[in-house]
């Protein structure tokens, strides 16, 4: 750890109603984890913007690069199939 | 060399409104740009807590008190969220306050001016945030994503921050004839910094072509000028007090005010470290990252205790 440091960073998700996904919302600056959610807690739901909290060392986090965005997602481009559109139903057919 | 190709593809994505995301290309000259502007933003909200702050304590209800508070931790808030947007691009919030405390990153020249009076927090509120709300809703709509995301959260906390200014000077200049008179003379003091807050003229502000074509830039700073003006010299009118500029006009044919000279070499002059508060402002800072290190050891220190007695375990 480097000398007088800002603290290592935790990227911040938050839950803004029960039932919903945590979202990602951006990041602090915390020695801990117990920091970061307080921390968290400050800067990201003054307005009660959230009901729950996640925090994850920014470092932990592993991304897909934007270089090969195009051949990395390319698999499901040529797979029509596996949307219901692709399928001929008559019209009198229902609930399908 | 940067290359044509990824040029243009950069270019072509920004012209089509999308957003640029930190791990794309991007040329050098767009990171530079937004390295300074963003991180000359974060030092703004951090060192514009100071002359409000100067009041928290001397506010003249609880009321005021508690949304004073409110209001200047905000402002922390919004400097944390720009400072996460500017290490984005690589440079750690180590590094940006070393530069703004060795002078070598600038802040809003607004924050060298000292708050004298209670009525001069109700100016900041309306004309200071309401000058940095104009310049805020347009960035918003740049092109860099975390920047303008950034921004997107900051102009949905400005509001509160404009009103309650203006509700403390429409308090004071419907009270006691020396009421009315601190929220004259607190407008008479800010109304031109306010002004000129929001930059130099066009004529003065070289490279904007490419900024505004990358989209780190949304619109002159005349033209924000103008709109900053058009709606504010109308609320100063509403409560009785007047803009201390003898040739503001409203023009009928442009729909737009018209206002006398603005003093150029005073805006200069602050940027320059001249300004009436630069070295106060600046030693504030200093002195609050100095006498705060040993607690960002300390916490780092704990944190690394209990992450061995957790391993023990
Ligand atoms: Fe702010
Ligand atoms: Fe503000």
């Amino acid at each position: 750890m480097s000398q007088d440091s800002q603290w290592p960073v935790w990227e911040v998700f938050l839950q803004a109603n029960p039932g919903i996904s945590h979202k990602h919302v951006g990041n602090v600056h915390a020695a801990d984890a117990e920091m970061a959610i307080q921390n968290a807690r400050d800067v990201y739901t003054r307005r009660s913007e959230g009901i729950s909290i996640w925090v994850v060392p920014a470092n932990a986090i592993a991304a897909s690069s934007p270089e090969d965005q195009g051949a990395f997602f390319e698999p499901s481009n040529d797979k029509p199939y596996r949307h219901p559109t692709f399928y001929k139903i008559p019209d009198g057919v229902k609930y399908l | 060399m940067e290359d044509a190709k990824q040029l243009e593809a950069f270019e072509a994505k920004i012209a089509a409104g999308q957003k640029i995301e930190p791990k794309d290309w991007m040329p050098e000259a767009y990171r530079k740009q937004l390295v300074r502007m963003m991180s000359q933003h974060a030092h703004s909200e951090i060192v514009g807590m100071l002359p409000e702050g100067n009041w928290i304590t001397r506010a003249p209800s609880l009321r005021r008190k508690a949304i004073l508070l409110a209001k200047v931790q905000d402002e922390a808030g919004h400097g944390l969220y720009l400072y996460s947007a500017v290490e984005t691009l690589g440079v750690d919030r180590t590094e940006l306050l070393k530069q703004l405390h060795n002078g070598t990153a600038k802040y809003s020249s607004i924050f060298n001016y000292p708050t004298l009076s209670w009525a001069d927090i109700g100016a900041i509120g309306w004309l200071v945030d309401g000058a940095a709300i104009m310049n805020q809703t347009a960035l918003a709509r740049g092109s860099y994503g975390p920047y303008s995301r950034a921004m997107v959260r900051i102009c949905k906390e400005e509001s509160f921050h404009n009103r309650q200014g203006y509700e403390i000077m429409m308090t004071l200049a419907q009270g006691t004839p020396e009421q009315k008179a601190l929220a004259q003379d607190a407008l008479n003091r800010w109304w031109w910094p306010a002004v000129m807050m929001l930059g130099p003229s066009d004529d003065q502000s070289p490279n904007t072509d490419q900024l505004m074509r990358w989209k780190v830039k949304m619109e002159s700073n005349d033209a924000i000028r103008e709109r900053f003006i058009d709606r504010t010299v109308p609320q100063a009118e509403f409560i009785g007090l007047s803009v201390p500029d003898k040739d503001m006009k409203f023009n009928k044919e442009t729909g737009h005010y018209t206002h006398g000279p603005i003093n150029w070499d005073e805006f200069f002059q602050v940027i320059k470290g001249n300004g009436p508060c630069n070295a106060n402002r600046l030693k504030a800072r200093a002195d609050a990252d100095k006498n705060g290190a040993w607690v960002r050891e300390a916490a780092m220190a704990y944190a690394a205790k209990q992450m061995k007695e957790k391993e023990v375990a």
